[in-house]
């Protein structure tokens, strides 16, 4: 039975009389566990998508559900990633992940719950860091409270908004596998959204491109049947990989690119060469005419030596 | 065809606090007209650094360049460069952007047909209709649009990239490659890029020009990029022979930039998909052509003007 089911999604943005289509008819099933990655441009609407996932915003039309029971709203059973990281400053590491965990479980005892708090910092590798402020970490760390805070909430699914996207390349391939590692460890399903085809192929199970907007949707789903862990280097010989990769670009550049503008326009290109700055120019008066590439003769003069 | 620019025992130190810093050790470079050279390194590397000599806005310690036969003593609008950010003047409409340089190196030519000029360049772009909008209302990508026509509007004798897409998403990257492809299709000028994105690098150039790690950064290695023009990226991405050069590229970055300085591998920074990938036992020995050309390139003589 799917997980997560999208069906008919749309979306628009602005006034009634002038209204932007974001998102148009948009389908996603996820089974349980499977970890999906959503690759689309920037601006095409993919964080509206996962929006409506995570019920910050509702669709036009379509719903979303998640294990059959419809998404009105936000929850605790939807744990979300964001880009910006979204740490409360004044908190240390270990404060911000028991915010969520204290508001979850106000049941279990003080103990239990540090415990759940400290096993969530070490699973990020961040035990050293437990008690500073997000201030006193790296883009990179900041994520990674990110990602422990969510999971610490032990929610359904995950819904990661490109998570990696303000991390500089060395340290988002760290997390790349670092996260891809944790998820597949504890089961959850996930949803990423990313603009980066490569990181999509490394860390899901399938990958579905979304078009460019207006009006995106959804391409073909595209298996990522290459086994784990993956290993880059590896990869770039992995026939498979190349295969993936080829699929999911031509799909975004071709049928989901931007649709190509025709314009038929006269243009004119005026055939002449530019002037060198270092020779001063002629006084007022004296104006001289641009030199044109037509007009130019050459000619071989032999020498006689 | 004698060579276009000829760059000789180019040197650069900085002066630190710790005394002079070396930066770029006797570079050597010929760049035959019409040809894309780009070069490739890790950050720190001091690609930059020659490039931005080449553009005149930092002085050689020691070495020079010879452009068209004339040495190179201070920026020039016969150079048109396209910076990592678009650097366009805010308050200014993309067209007045592009004319601003079309009005210096054109005033011979009348009012008309310098508007030709950007208006063509603009539209070839894509930016034909958005010519008359401030960057504030332009995306990232189409300023970097603006950016690329605005160097091009010049007809310079020579196109310096210093990583031009390097603040795009990854999908925008792939089409402004596409965008500056078709452009330079249309007249060739000689370009020189710098970037650390190997995809990148294989998909423009004619020539990979690879340096070793700095400080006192070498030319490393040269590889020749067989693939005819004009270039599709979904044939590239099809080839073989593409994932061969692209191993061959990142094998470069991850293992023989350090090892040809006496490095060790693996340390600290670099991008790259393999960065942090164990070193393969089998990793590629140095290629015997390489080493020739390395030493080949060390013992050209000095220039004489």
């Amino acid at each position: 039975m799917p997980f997560l089911v999208l069906s008919g999604i749309s979306k628009s943005f602005g006034a009634p009389d002038s209204r932007t289509e974001v998102l148009r008819d948009v389908c996603l099933t996820v089974e349980k566990g499977e970890f999906v990655a959503i690759v689309g441009y920037s601006g095409a609407g993919k964080t509206t998508l996962l929006n409506m996932i995570s019920g910050l915003l509702r669709p036009d039309a379509g719903t979303v559900t998640l294990n059959d029971l419809e998404i009105t709203g936000p929850g605790p059973d939807r744990g979300v990633v964001f880009q910006n990281y979204s740490l409360l400053p004044w908190l240390t590491v270990a404060e911000n992940i028991a915010l969520a965990v204290d508001q979850l479980f106000p049941n279990w005892s003080a103990a239990k719950r540090s415990q759940h708090v400290d096993h969530h910092i070490a699973m990020v590798n961040l035990s050293h860091a437990r008690d500073r402020r997000p201030s006193e970490l790296s883009g990179g760390m900041r994520q990674r409270v990110s990602v422990a805070r969510a999971l610490a909430m032990d929610p359904q699914i995950l819904l990661l908004d490109e998570p990696l996207g303000a991390l500089d390349a060395l340290t988002r391939a760290t997390l790349q596998d670092e996260i891809s590692r944790i998820c597949r460890e504890s089961g959850k399903t996930v949803v990423l959204i990313t603009n980066d085809p490569d990181e999509g192929i490394m860390m899901a199970d399938r990958i579905v491109p979304l078009s460019a907007g207006p009006g995106a949707t959804l391409g073909p789903s595209i298996a990522v049947d290459l086994a784990r862990p993956r290993d880059r280097k590896a990869l770039n010989h992995d026939p498979r990989f190349k295969e993936i990769r080829s699929r999911v670009v031509s799909w975004l550049l071709g049928e989901g690119g931007r649709p190509a503008v025709s314009v038929s326009r006269k243009l004119v290109l005026p055939d002449i060469e530019p002037e060198d700055l270092n020779i001063p120019r002629p006084l007022i008066g004296g104006r001289r005419l641009p030199r044109r590439r037509s007009e130019e003769r050459r000619e071989t003069v032999e020498i006689p030596s | 065809m004698s060579d276009h620019v000829e760059i000789a025992n180019l040197s650069k130190v900085f002066p630190t606090p710790k005394g002079p810093l070396r930066v770029v050790k006797d570079f050597n470079l010929r760049i035959r007209r019409g040809e894309f050279v780009s070069l490739i390194g890790h950050s720190g590397c001091g690609k930059s650094t020659v490039l931005s000599i080449l553009a005149g806005l930092s002085d050689a310690t020691a070495g020079g360049i010879v452009l068209a036969g004339k040495e190179l003593t201070g920026p020039g609008p016969d150079r048109g460069v396209v910076f990592q950010s678009p650097t366009l003047l805010p308050w200014m409409t993309a067209m007045e952007n592009v004319m601003l340089g079309v009005d210096q190196v054109f005033y011979t030519a009348s009012r008309e047909e310098r508007r030709q000029i950007a208006e063509y360049y603009l539209t070839v772009v894509g930016l034909a209709d958005a010519m008359h909008k401030r960057p504030a209302e332009l995306s990232q990508g189409m300023r970097q649009r603006v950016g690329i026509a605005r160097a091009f509007a010049l007809s310079p004798k020579m196109l310096l990239l210093d990583e031009p897409f390097g603040m795009l998403d990854s999908l925008t990257r792939f089409e402004l490659q596409q965008v500056l492809l078709d452009l330079w299709n249309r007249n060739r000028l000689t370009a020189l890029m710098v970037t650390h994105d190997v995809d990148e690098a294989l998909f423009l150039s004619d020539r990979i020009v690879m340096m070793t790690n700095g400080p006192e950064a070498e030319v490393g290695e040269i590889l020749e990029v067989p693939f005819a023009r004009p270039r599709r990226r979904q044939e590239l991405l099809e080839s073989p022979e593409y994932y061969r050069l692209r191993e061959q590229l990142i094998e470069f970055l991850n293992v023989r930039a350090y090892t040809l300085k006496g490095q060790t591998p693996g340390q600290g920074h670099g991008p790259g998909p393999t960065s942090h990938a164990p070193i393969s036992p089998e990793a590629e020995p140095l290629k015997p052509g390489a080493t020739a050309e390395r030493t080949a390139m060390k013992a050209e003589p000095a220039l004489k003007s």
